[in-house]
């Protein structure tokens, strides 16, 4: 054949390991900054902390064109309709990183305006601990979402949520 | 300050002030809920006293079964930087009470909180709709009888 010269170096694998590699190593986010923790990934997407060097610079404000959703804040029952919204117009497959207390399991807002825990409407990747998590934390949750990317697990399967929760009194 | 304002309240609207009390030179008054347009209007138009800024509306639940629930009325007067609260106080089997929107307009949102919050019917008000919690809820979550974690199946969540 012509396209082959026998000197030229290649790797043989499978088709998916190849998409997960290309996948993993260019995560778009969504930032659902709801709160104080959105402090916290904008700092992480900034020159400081720079998660442009896991391949995740460019952070899509259009859930059209992303494919990793990292909710960083509150979320109260009013506003849960609007991030299960925005996560259904994320094109497949995707991802979403539950960053911090309040977005994981309510946090300190123990009471009837907050979700507690946002698995309880949209399925969970990676949670992230920390009240706000500092940025390096959430680095380590995307590198996370990357491992279960690369491992070829299929996204708001594995993880289940091990924090304790209250989700209304009797 | 205080006494030409005690004053002119007691020449004019003897019969509509239940008490007043004092805490580190703050004066609070309680009026009668019927009068509270009247007084309002006249804090707001005198020329001496001139209360042009209402600094903010809230409800309050008292721990008494009669007259349980209060609304707080701070009032700022620009000209003599004088500081004043009204209450009126609101039995829980008459939750309406005259709005002052009319008066100050900034009233409008701070009286939808206070209905949004505690029930409670401000009368004549432009708009009066909830703001922070969803339309369709039924309950006032700042009542003493409202449990902390809310009553299960009262805000749905999106289906998964």
């Amino acid at each position: 054949m012509e396209l082959m010269k026998p000197d030229e170096p290649f790797i043989t694998t499978k088709l998916d390991d190849i998409m997960a590699w290309a996948r993993k190593n260019s995560l778009w986010p969504m930032p659902m900054g709801i709160s104080c923790c959105a402090i916290e990934m904008m700092s992480f997407a900034g020159p400081r902390y720079d998660c442009a060097r896991f391949g995740s610079e460019a952070f899509r404000f259009s859930p059209r064109q992303s494919d990793l959703m990292i909710v960083a804040g509150t979320v109260t029952y009013k506003m849960s309709h609007v991030v299960r919204k925005i996560y259904d117009q994320m094109p497949d497959p995707k991802w979403v990183i539950a960053m911090g207390a309040c977005t994981s399991t309510g946090g300190m807002y123990r009471t009837y305006s907050v979700v507690q825990g946002i698995d309880l409407f949209i399925p969970v990747d990676v949670y992230v601990a920390g009240c706000p998590p500092r940025p390096d934390n959430l680095i380590k949750g995307l590198m996370e979402v990357q491992n279960q990317i690369a491992r070829g697990e299929k996204p708001g399967q594995k993880v289940k949520n091990i924090y304790p929760r209250i989700r209304f009194c009797k | 300050m205080k006494e030409k304002l005690l004053d002119k309240l007691n020449t004019s609207f003897k019969n509509s002030i239940e008490s007043f009390s004092e805490f580190r030179n703050e004066l609070t008054i309680i009026i009668k809920k019927a009068d509270i347009e009247k007084i309002c209007s006249f804090l707001r138009d005198d020329a001496e006293l001139s209360f042009d800024s209402l600094r903010d509306i809230c409800g309050a639940v008292n721990r008494a079964s009669v007259d349980r629930y209060e609304v707080v009325n701070n009032l700022y007067s620009l000209k003599n930087k004088y500081r004043l609260r009204l209450k009126v106080l609101v039995d829980a089997d008459d939750m309406n009470v005259p709005t002052v929107t009319r008066i100050w307009p900034t009233a409008d949102f701070e009286e939808r909180e206070a209905y949004d919050m505690y029930g409670i019917v401000f009368d004549n008000h432009p708009d009066l709709r909830r703001i922070y919690m969803p339309e369709e809820f039924e309950y006032y979550p700042l009542r003493k009888d409202f449990p902390l974690m809310g009553i299960p199946g009262s805000l749905p969540l999106p289906r998964k």
